[in-house]
Formats: C-alpha cells, structure tokens, sequence
C-alpha cells in the first residue's frame, strides 16, 4: 500500500495511502495560507490585547484601551443629549401655543414629533396620523374627541384615554341594547343618519327616532349631534364615523358599544418628547 | 483505473470483497434524506411565503412561530442528519474496508430510532411543545431519545473504525467523527433540564440569564461549526475525489486544517451574542477566535477546489461534480462572511436583520444541500447499481437550483443590509430617521423575491426526486462478480 507514485498531472508525489481508490498528494501547504492564518492570529491576538478579553472571578482585565460598551453607549447618548439640549430646553420653557411661532423650534418639533409619532403613535393612528378605518381615529381631520388645542392634545397623549392613570380621559357609552327594544335602536340609528344631512334638517323632526334621541343620546352628543367633548361624546353630524357610517356599523355602535382605549405616555416619554408629539399631531392639518 | 470519464455514470461496481458491508442502512438513509429534504425545503418556502403574505397564516397552529423550527429541524437535522449519517456509513465501510460494527439490528435501531425522534420533535412544534432555544427545540424526552440515537451512532462509527482493515483512517473519517462526538457534547449540555413532571411535556433549563445565553449559543454556533461544517467536509472529503477520479491536493492541508478547525470552531459562539447582556470580554474573545477561524476554513475549501488541478474540463459535462465543487466554492464565501459578520463593527450594521438569514442560507442551500445532492446523485446508482436516470434532468436541477440561492441571498443581503441601515439612519437634527414598521413595509419585496428562491430550490429537490424515483425503478444492471473485484479500488 504505501507505495509513493508521482501524479502524472501535477508532478507531485502521493502520500502512499490509498483508500477506496482516493489517494492523497504531498503538496506542501499553500504559503500564502499560512502567511493569513499567522497574520489572522496576530490581529486577533491584537484585538485581545486592545479590548477587555479576559476576567477572573474577581477583577475584569480591561484591555489597554480601556473600552467598554457601556462606557461607549454613555459617550454616545451624552453627545446626543448635548447636542439636542439647547432646543430641547427651549422647547419646554416656551408655551406650547408660541412654539410654532419660532421657525427653529418648529422645525425641531416637527422633525422630534415625527420621529416619536411613528415608533409610538403609527401602529394605531398609522404613519402620518391617518388612523385606520374602523379601528382607531384619523387625526388629520378637525373632528377631535377631546379637543384639538394643544392643550387638550398633550393633555390626551400624557394621560391617555380610559386607562388606568388617574387623569386620563374617561366616557363610557352604554350598552343600549339592555334599555331599548330593537325598533326603537333601528329607528335612532335611522334618526342619527340624518344629522349629517342638511337636506333633512326640518323632516328629520318628525321621525319617530327623534323622541328616542333626544331622550337617551342628546345629554352627551348634544341635541344636534354636535358632540360634547366634555362628556367625550363624539361628533354625529359631520359624517365622520370612527366605527363605521353604515346602518349596520352604527346599529352595532349603538346595542353595544365599542371604546377604544388609549395608552398613557406620561411614564414613557419625557416634557420635551410629549411637546414635540404634540405639536406634530397639531400641525397635521386639523390643529384648531 | 478507467480514465475514460462516461457521462452516463454507469455504476461503480460492488464493493464485493468488503466482509460485512452493510449497503441497505445506507439506502435507507438516502431515501430518509430526500423526503426530509423535500418536507424541510415545502416547510421553508411555507414559511417564507408566511412572512412576505401574512395573510396566508392559518390559525394558531400554522403561526410563522410554530412552523419555522418545523423548517429548521427538517433541513438541519431531518435532511442534513440524514445526509450525514448516510453518506459517514457508505464513506467509513469503503475506506475502512470493513462493514459496520454492532451489526444489522443496531445499524436498523440508529435508522428506526432517529426517524422517530425527527417526528416527535415536529409534531411537537405544532402542537407548541419546544424548549424555545434555537436548534435544539425539542423538549427533554426527545433529547433523550436523540441521546441514546446519537451514542449508538458513535458507536457503529467509531467501532467500524476500530477494526477498520486499512492502516490508516481517512481524512473523511476524521471530520464525520469529530463531527459526531462534538455533536454529542452540545446536545448532552445545552439541553441539561429538569422535566416539570415526568408525565409532562415540559422542562426547565438547567442555566439562566447570561450562561443561558452562551451555552445556547455556544450549541449553536458549532451545530454550524461541527453538524453543518465538519461532517460535511467529510462527504467532500470522500465524495470529491471519487466524482473528479483525482488524489486530494495536500494531506498535509488536511492535517493542518482539520485540528485548527475543531479547535478554534468551539469558541466562536459568542460573536452570535455581540451588544447582548454578555460581558464584553467574552464578546472580544468570540469575536478574535471567528477572526482565526477564516484559514482554517478555507483549507478545506482549497483542498475541495483545488484537488480538481487536471478535472477543471469535466466540470462542463458532469452536473454532479458541478455540485460538488459550487459547494465548495459556497462554503468558502460563507466562511469568508462569517467571520466578517463577527467583528462587532460589522455585526452593529448585520445583527437581527436579514444578512443573517442570508449567510446562514448561502451556507445551507449552496455548500450543506448542493453537496449533499452531489453525494446522493454519486451514491444512489452506486447503492442500487442502476444508472442514474436522466444526467439532463441534473443539470436542470442544478440551474434551478443555483437560481433559487442567487434570488435568496441577493434578497436577504439588500433587504438585510437596508434594515440595518435603516435602524441607524439619523436625521439633521438627531432623531431617527424611519420608525421599525417602515423597516418592515420595506422588506416586502424582498421577502416575495425570497420566497419566489424557496419554491424554485423546492423545484430542484423535486426534480432529484423524479431522478432517483426513476433511476431506482429501472432493472439493475448485472455485474460477474469477477470483473467486479478489480473495481473496488478503481
């Protein structure tokens, strides 16, 4: 077996082994192959000599650059911080309603809020605050539940809506279905699908809904529909239904309600952080 | 020794004078490795098809969450398992001479008892039963069963090679035996657990926190390094060679090679843990031995490619070894991308995106299965002595195939690197430039054209089905046992 033959391709000799016919060849290793691997080693062992590699039970070796991740994301968030501080500062000294005077704090706010509003606000009111149909309310619109000033907004983002913070926004609809029979609920609905409608301003009154209205849903929507932002009773008269504007959608509404319900980000994000927030949602287009 | 190359891949004649030779454990492997690769490469394109159309979810049961490990354990362990030990039991009783140690009931025991540890880890996974560590979901009484699989496998490997009738062992033998005790040692230690109930399904991990952490990673990274690597480099070790007909460009390579691998593999781990809660040290220090690992690495790939010197011309007519070596040339790009990934500066911009996803996939679909197919393609006709049915039908698995993994990793790499882009874009004035949802909108694409890659490798598994299906029903060639002999060593 260990015969050593010479290949006839490539001159060079075998090893002598043969198993299941595959025999070997004595190529010295390639030097290139063996000059990286040496130098692999040295920038490893470099990296090893530079940056913490080694610790006991007791102490941390920390490398003759003296680095460490935390100490490098401390760096890094103190240069951010430093760098945003001024405006940040000036942001929360200035009132909220003279902000969007100042074209620098504005654009500041603006760039902030919109960064906060998609890692925190998007995945309900989606990116660029169009809301989802159905689901949770658009607010690029000037139909407000709560109140479109600035004060209300960050009022809402910093409390919330029917959460468990003390001061967050609180209304409950009942469940009407317990208290009215379902003609009554499907004449109110008929009656609730005028309001938008100034065509019907006059004939609306005589529908039998109307009595039915006034009675159950006028102390928080108002008389009209116009809503009462106080009670948290939303708008009925401007076609704009966060839960669907269909028979069926505001029948459903009306025998068991649906509320949506809101996080509060007092906890969550800092005076500066809640003021950009604010003014970005302000200044989607329905700010009042 | 018959220099005349015959692209119709008559088969090798019989291994008549191995005493013992145990040819139906290896056809059995073979065909458990082609239905797991076709199940883990339908489960993969599923699941991509998942994340790209959410909407094809189908309950709590067929959430991407349950089926990924379903993908993960088919093609890892169902497909690339089978491969490996198929392909280590036709390598070791031809180089060794000998048949398999502990007989046919054994050898039938390893088969019986690793198919059904597969299937009771999967049906698991559906129905939520998994220790959540990647790669290693199965809960404690698959881990044992495994466990016991796994020993007898060392056995029959290791006691074949001990009354081998050769004087030396293999290179091959090597690798596939590394391989096989390494895998041991990580099984036995990343699933240390203490069951809840013995009547229950579930257990709780021995560490906690940190140490969790690193052991699973430390288990993961050289399921890579030893399952995916080194028993792979066995099959090209065996399985290059024979389909060029040329000796092994440098054993000395080989040796060099072989210890460096096993020996700096084992303590990369921790660069899959780079900005976690692990203390920077071991951070560094995964990261150093990843940057050590590159040569080692290569070695293998250069004794692959470059034991070809005097075949390059048959790479244009034979597919099989086209296979062989792509494979090759796939491993070297991906251990030359590994390494690049561990360095902490490169992982700040790769890690939880995509590109990861990519480098494992150009290491599964181009070096595991391509060379894995070329090992099947050069067995199958050699175990049933039928030849191979269609060499054109090959060649258009191939193609498919190399297709599919070009759309994969292009896919992954655009839609990993602009994730990571993307989370650190900064604006002007210091704020984040996207949000994470826009990182996901993003990706649609992407995710479509990655997708599109799954059904056309599934394509290509298919068509080698057809192939072997095909090539195994036609009559078996009859060989005089006489002209047969001179064979065994051609």
């Amino acid at each position: 077996m260990a015969q050593r033959e010479r290949d006839p391709v490539t001159g060079r000799l075998t090893t002598g082994h043969e198993w299941d016919g595959i025999k070997e060849l004595a190529t010295p290793i390639p030097g290139w192959w063996i000059t990286v691997f040496l130098i692999s080693i040295a920038v490893a062992l470099l990296y090893l000599w530079l940056y913490p590699s080694f610790a006991t039970t007791k102490s941390l070796e920390p490398g003759v650059l003296g680095w460490s991740s935390r100490q490098e994301l401390r760096d890094e968030q103190a240069m951010a911080a430093a760098a945003q501080g001024p405006l940040r500062n000036r942001l929360v000294a200035t009132p909220l309603e003279e902000a969007g005077a100042d074209e620098t704090l504005r654009r500041f706010a603006q760039a902030g809020g919109r960064a906060l509003f998609n890692e925190n606000c998007a995945a309900c009111h989606g990116v660029g605050g169009g809301g989802q149909q159905g689901q949770f309310p658009a607010l690029l619109d000037d139909d407000w539940l709560w109140g479109g000033k600035q004060a209300d907004i960050i009022q809402t983002i910093r409390h919330g809506i029917r959460n468990e913070d003390a001061d967050s926004r609180q209304s409950a609809m009942p469940a009407f279905a317990d208290t009215l029979s379902k003609d009554q609920i499907a004449q109110v609905t008929d009656y609730v699908l005028t309001l938008s409608d100034a065509s019907k301003a006059d004939s609306r009154t005589s529908l039998p809904g109307a009595a039915i209205f006034k009675e159950n849903c006028a102390a928080c929507h108002g008389d009209a529909g116009e809503g009462g932002r106080d009670m948290g009773g939303p708008r009925l008269n401007d076609a704009i239904w966060l839960y669907g504007g269909s028979r069926d959608a505001i029948m459903r509404q009306i025998n068991n309600p649906r509320m949506g319900v809101m996080p509060s980000f007092a906890t969550r994000l800092d005076e500066a952080s809640l003021r950009m927030l604010t003014l970005y949602v302000h200044g989607l287009g329905g700010g009042e | 020794m018959n220099n005349a190359h015959s692209p119709t891949f008559s088969p090798a004649l019989a291994a008549g004078s191995i005493p013992g030779l145990n040819e139906a454990i290896v056809r059995r492997f073979t065909l458990a490795t082609i239905i797991w690769a076709l199940f883990g490469f339908a489960a993969g394109t599923w699941v991509a098809l998942l994340l790209a159309f959410p909407q094809l979810n189908i309950g709590l049961e067929g959430t991407f969450g349950r089926l990924r490990p379903v993908h993960t354990t088919g093609v890892i362990l169902g497909f690339a398992g089978n491969a490996l030990i198929g392909t280590s039991l036709y390598v070791v009783q031809r180089t060794c001479m000998v048949g398999l140690w502990g007989g046919r009931r054994l050898a039938d025991f390893l088969f019986w008892g690793y198919q059904a540890f597969l299937v009771i880890a999967i049906t698991g996974y559906v129905l939520g039963i998994t220790q959540s560590r990647e790669y290693a979901e199965p809960e404690w009484y698959a881990d044992l069963l495994l466990l016991v699989v796994w020993v007898t496998y060392a056995a029959i490997f290791a006691g074949t090679i001990a009354r081998r009738r050769e004087p030396h062992i293999y290179v091959a033998n090597w690798f596939y035996l590394a391989f096989i005790i390494t895998v041991a040692v990580l099984h036995i230690v990343n699933n240390l657990a203490m069951p809840v109930s013995f009547a229950g399904t579930k257990s709780y991990s021995a560490f906690s926190g940190v140490q969790d952490a690193l052991i699973q990673w430390w288990y993961g990274h050289n399921m890579v390094g030893f399952f995916l690597t080194a028993g792979f480099i066995g099959i090209m070790y065996y399985f290059v060679p024979k389909q060029a007909e040329r000796p092994i460009y440098s054993y000395r390579l080989s040796i060099v090679h072989f210890w460096a691998l096993i020996f700096l593999y084992i303590w990369a781990g921790p660069h899959h843990l780079h900005f976690t809660a692990l203390p920077d040290w071991t951070q560094t220090l995964g990261m150093a031995f990843s940057i050590m690992l590159w040569m080692p690495s290569w070695g293998g790939m250069i004794n692959g490619i470059m034991t070809l010197s005097g075949a390059w011309g048959r790479l244009r007519t034979d597919p099989i070894l086209r296979f062989l070596v792509v494979a090759v040339a796939f491993y070297g790009m991906a251990t030359f991308e590994g390494p690049l990934m561990a360095l902490k500066s490169v992982n700040a911009l790769s890690h939880y995106t995509d590109w990861t996803v990519g480098h494992v996939h150009s290491g599964a679909l181009g070096w595991v299965a391509f060379i894995a197919f070329g090992a099947l393609y050069f067995m199958v006709p050699r175990l049933w002595r039928r030849p191979l049915w269609s060499v054109r039908l090959v060649e258009w698995h191939f193609w498919i195939a190399s297709l599919a993994i070009v759309l994969y990793i292009t896919a992954m790499w655009v839609s990993g690197i602009t994730q990571g882009l993307m989370w650190r874009a900064y604006d002007a004035l210091g704020f984040l430039q996207y949000s994470f949802a826009d990182s996901v909108a993003m990706l649609h694409p992407y995710y479509v054209i990655r997708a599109l890659g799954g059904v056309l490798y599934l394509t290509g598994g298919i068509l080698m089905t057809v192939n072997i299906i095909m090539t195994i029903r036609q009559p078996a060639v009859r060989v005089p046992k006489v002209a047969a002999a001179p064979a065994v060593t051609a």
